[in-house]
């Protein structure tokens, strides 16, 4: 690791102060530190917010969850209103990373670990999201685990996480503190960035920006889920995952879905035109498909990814089958 | 900087560059080798330890974060005179080969049957609100942020069972 300075943060305002003028945020650290001894990251100077009191899980007064930004990975999916009411979440969480770095992860700084490849991790390698200008070396490299979805030019990193996937089908919203103390709202949909010609920002985040909480409105109604299809059983990134929240009608046709995808996207990939396709409809085989065709029109492999177009499709597929009764299927 | 920390019950306080992992102050400033550094990067699971009672990777955390928090290593689990009952339990069973891996195993095995204890579901858990049974998919699932590349994995897991049951 390069020279820092360490500071923490006895109050948000601190925080915000510092960062405004170039500190960088650490909190949980797993994904940072791994960078910094890479030195694909060098900061001067690191301001610590982990001792501030943004630990906590509360109800909200319209009947949704207020998840603080310190809030561990592992605890929150061991919340029990998370556990009972937003299952999507609990599972996307248990089905990222290793026991250990849950246990150190935090709610803020999983939303902002960075949308990455192994060529940002290798510093001898061309990346326009490490060294912006330097090109992409990941077109026409090894692209076996990247996006299908939201690519440029510039940069075809996948967005790699679990929990923003759930939360993006969830409908959250973050709640950041901007250096001037102001607090906003931002929804989860408009938070993160397509690469564009500019992949070196992740998100809306601004300099002094801090993330306080992330709201979860009311539940969604029906069932809820996480299948994430990976490369070995446990601790991986995902190749393709959906995350699902799913009501049929009496009749068995669907009456609400959200979906949202992971691994397929440069950013947690939402695409409601996809949703429509099967809303009024009975899980058919023929309306799954039509639904995915949506969803796939504009996905583009690079190669040795190719084969996500037709698994994003057959996850869709079994997604389906274990969402809806069987009673309900044609 | 300095920063008090209390290890294996006894606090201590170390003066130190930021940039010095929990991890690294163990080894080389309280010459507590019995944590690994396998991979440095938080992969492999060697350096875990137990931070306030709950298992982290000690090579992805900085000393200096850590004033005022407890410390347990493989060290305050249990001696080679007095092993605690999971210690002995991964010599019986062979719970190794080179060895490497196994003070980042016990004491990941030590804090994943608290989180399994507390209720924790894992992502193989059938239901996220109901009695999770300790199957060994769940034992599986549980320790797959420790890595024995020797591969004794089903010793290991017989061993977990043995020594915690």
């Amino acid at each position: 690791m390069r020279p820092f300075d360490y500071t923490r943060a006895d109050n948000a305002e601190a925080a915000g102060t510092l960062a405004a003028v170039g500190a960088t945020i650490i909190a949980g650290g797993t994904n940072l530190l791994d960078l910094m001894k890479l030195q694909v990251k060098t900061p001067d100077r690191l301001v610590d917010i982990s001792r501030l009191p943004l630990d906590r899980i509360e109800a909200t007064e319209n009947g949704g969850l207020r998840i603080g930004a310190l809030v561990t990975n592992s605890a929150c999916a061991a919340d029990r209103r998370v556990r009972e009411d937003y299952g999507v979440l609990a599972r996307a969480i248990l089905a990222g990373a290793s026991g250990q770095l849950r246990n150190k992860a935090t709610t803020g700084g999983n939303l902002c670990q960075h949308t990455r490849c192994p060529y940002f991790y290798d510093t001898s390698e061309d990346c326009n999201k490490r060294d912006p200008g330097t090109g992409c070396a990941a077109q026409g490299g090894i692209n076996r685990i990247h996006a299908i979805l939201g690519t440029s030019e510039a940069c075809i990193a996948s967005y790699p996480g679990d929990m923003a996937v759930a939360m993006t089908a969830l409908e959250a919203g973050i709640v950041i503190r901007s250096a001037d103390g102001e607090t906003r709202t931002v929804p989860i949909s408009t938070f993160y960035r397509l690469p564009g010609d500019t992949p070196e920002r992740d998100n809306i985040l601004g300099p002094g920006d801090l993330i306080l909480a992330v709201e979860l409105p009311p539940p969604p109604a029906g069932k809820q889920g996480y299948r994430k299809v990976r490369e070995r059983a446990s601790y991986a990134f995902a190749l393709v995952s959906v995350a699902w929240a799913i009501a049929q009608d009496s009749t068995g046709r669907i009456e609400r879905a959200r979906l949202a995808f992971g691994g397929i996207g440069a950013v947690p990939w939402r695409d409601q035109t996809v949703e429509e396709a099967l809303v009024g409809q009975l899980p058919t085989p023929e309306v799954i498909d039509a639904a995915a065709d949506r969803l796939l029109a504009d996905a583009r492999g690079q190669g040795h990814n190719d084969f996500k177009i037709n698994l994003t499709r057959r996850t869709l597929h079994a997604v389906l089958a274990e969402a809806c009764d069987k009673e309900g299927r044609a | 900087m300095k920063t008090q920390i209390t290890v294996n019950g006894e606090t201590v306080t170390l003066e130190a560059d930021p940039r010095v992992t929990l991890l690294d102050a163990l080894r080389n400033h309280l010459a507590l080798t019995g944590t690994k550094k396998g991979c440095d990067h938080g992969q492999c699971g060697a350096c875990t330890i137990l931070l306030n009672g709950q298992r982290i990777n000690a090579c992805l955390t900085l000393l200096c974060m850590h004033d005022g928090d407890e410390i347990t290593t493989i060290e305050g689990i249990g001696s080679a005179e007095s092993p605690a009952p999971i210690q002995q339990a991964f010599v019986d069973c062979d719970g190794y080969q080179c060895g490497y891996c196994t003070p980042g195993q016990i004491c990941s095995a030590v804090g994943m049957v608290k989180e399994h204890k507390a209720g924790w579901p894992s992502a193989v858990s059938d239901s996220l609100t109901g009695e999770i049974d300790f199957t060994d998919a769940e034992i599986r699932e549980r320790m797959s942020g420790n890595l024995c590349r020797c591969s004794a994995y089903p010793n290991i897991v017989a061993a977990i069972r043995e020594g915690l049951e």
